[in-house]
């Protein structure tokens, strides 16, 4: 539990309100009888060049705790991160930041319903599919008239 | 399935080796052509998304390396960026030039080229990426089935400008056409498998490659009538085959650049 504690204050370098605990980077936490902690984390997309950092401020942080001898972070792709696995309460923190969770993935009609993260409408446009990192998407809002970013449905349905 | 082990079945190891570095080349070289049109995309939006995309095909390209480092074949930087062109194994359509001049002196691109030239690649990277999550290599099919999630973002969006161009008047129209054949004439080069194909498909790594060529068949038929182009018939491999270790002075050109920092200080940590 203290481990996780130590990981909630892990943030995504790029979106500093949210940590790799509300993304659901984290699939398992394993302490040895040697006391080193052993870390499988996922990757949200695999060109992502904020992984070293990540990774790196893992290993500072959960080094922290004085029990532990010696952490050890390492990423999987098995099970492939996907989109819901964004915590709720990491929801509420992307739309603190303006940035608007990922919507549910439509794999039928290829069509996500965004909220605006600032007036919850949604009468909103893409503007493009591609934003600022591989994770994001920019959007604009017609009812408040605001640009805002939008995390990418991610699914195992693609 | 006891004897599909890499460390157990030297030939498996070899074959699944050769896949790897097929796979990876392919993605590493589109990836740089794709990096040289930042800053010369036709407008902002284009250039964040283009940027998007490559900074996602390298990032494959890297996992790709990293098995193979996995697999002992030393450190996945060096295979990147140590490894001559006679060594490597990308199809010689995705080497090619982005158009005539380099990237600091007149950079003349040819956008429907790039456009063409990632659009089918991109098909054609999912249908393989659809097989590859069966592979018997699960260290494989387990990174396909996380690329194949990004590569779905990629297809959405060169489907745009494809379709756009193809549909409208004038030059795009013209200059569409004449990419289309340019890419067409090179293709072929990035269906095979190469030499051990059929070892490949026997071992599981991948569906027989006949079959995938005519999935891939269908998909491009469909591609056409979208856009009321009359499918142009089977795809030709002009200037050699790649995965023979076949290459033009464009790859040697292109190693030259990306290696360049690389060279300067082989041991740096990055």
């Amino acid at each position: 539990m203290k481990i996780e504690h130590c990981l909630r204050s892990v943030k995504d370098p790029e979106i500093p309100s949210v940590s790799v605990m509300d993304l659901g980077m984290i699939e398992e936490i394993n302490v040895s009888d040697d006391s080193i902690v052993h870390i499988k984390a996922l990757p949200t997309f695999l060109g992502c060049p904020a992984l070293e950092i990540i990774k790196k401020n893992m290993i500072d942080a959960v080094s922290a705790i004085d029990a532990v001898s010696d952490v050890n972070v390492e990423f999987i792709y098995h099970p492939p991160w996907t989109s819901d696995r964004v915590t709720d309460d990491g929801k509420e923190k992307l739309k603190q930041f303006g940035i608007a969770p990922p919507p549910e993935f439509d794999a039928q009609n290829h069509e996500w319903k965004v909220e605006c993260p600032y007036c919850g409408s949604h009468y909103t446009t893409m503007e493009n599919l591609f934003g600022p990192t591989a994770c994001r998407s920019i959007l604009y809002c017609k009812s408040c008239k605001n640009p805002f970013e939008a995390m990418k449905p991610i699914s195992n349905l693609m | 399935m006891g004897q599909l082990n890499v460390n157990e079945n030297q030939e498996y190891k070899q074959l699944v080796i050769e896949l790897l570095y097929q796979l990876a080349d392919d993605d590493f070289i589109l990836a740089f052509r794709g990096s040289e049109w930042l800053g010369l995309a036709p407008h902002i939006e284009e250039d964040i998304a283009y940027a998007s995309i490559n900074q996602d095909t390298m990032g494959h390209a890297v996992m790709y390396y990293e098995l193979l480092e996995a697999l002992g074949e030393g450190p996945a930087d060096l295979l990147a960026h140590g490894r001559k062109a006679e060594h490597r194994k990308n199809a010689i359509l995705l080497e090619m030039a982005n158009g005539t001049g380099t990237y600091l002196e007149n950079p003349k691109y040819d956008w429907a080229f790039a456009v063409v030239r990632h659009y089918f690649y991109d098909i054609y990277k999912k249908l393989k990426l659809e097989s590859l999550k069966q592979s018997s290599y699960e260290p494989l099919a387990q990174a396909a089935t996380k690329m194949k999630m990004e590569q779905y973002y990629h297809i959405m969006h060169w489907k745009v400008w494809f379709n756009q161009l193809c549909l409208s008047g004038g030059e795009a129209k013209t200059r569409m056409h004449a990419a289309i054949q340019q890419v067409w004439n090179e293709f072929a080069g990035v269906l095979t498998y190469g030499k051990h194909s059929l070892q490949m498909s026997q071992y599981g790594l991948i569906e027989e490659e006949s079959l995938f060529k005519k999935r891939w068949e269908e998909e491009m038929r469909r591609v056409f009538e979208d856009v009321a182009i009359s499918y142009p018939g089977d795809p030709k491999m002009q200037k050699g085959n790649g995965r023979e270790g076949v290459h033009t002075d464009d790859l040697i050109q292109a190693l030259a650049t990306l290696s360049e920092v690389y060279h300067l200080d082989p041991q740096a940590t990055w």
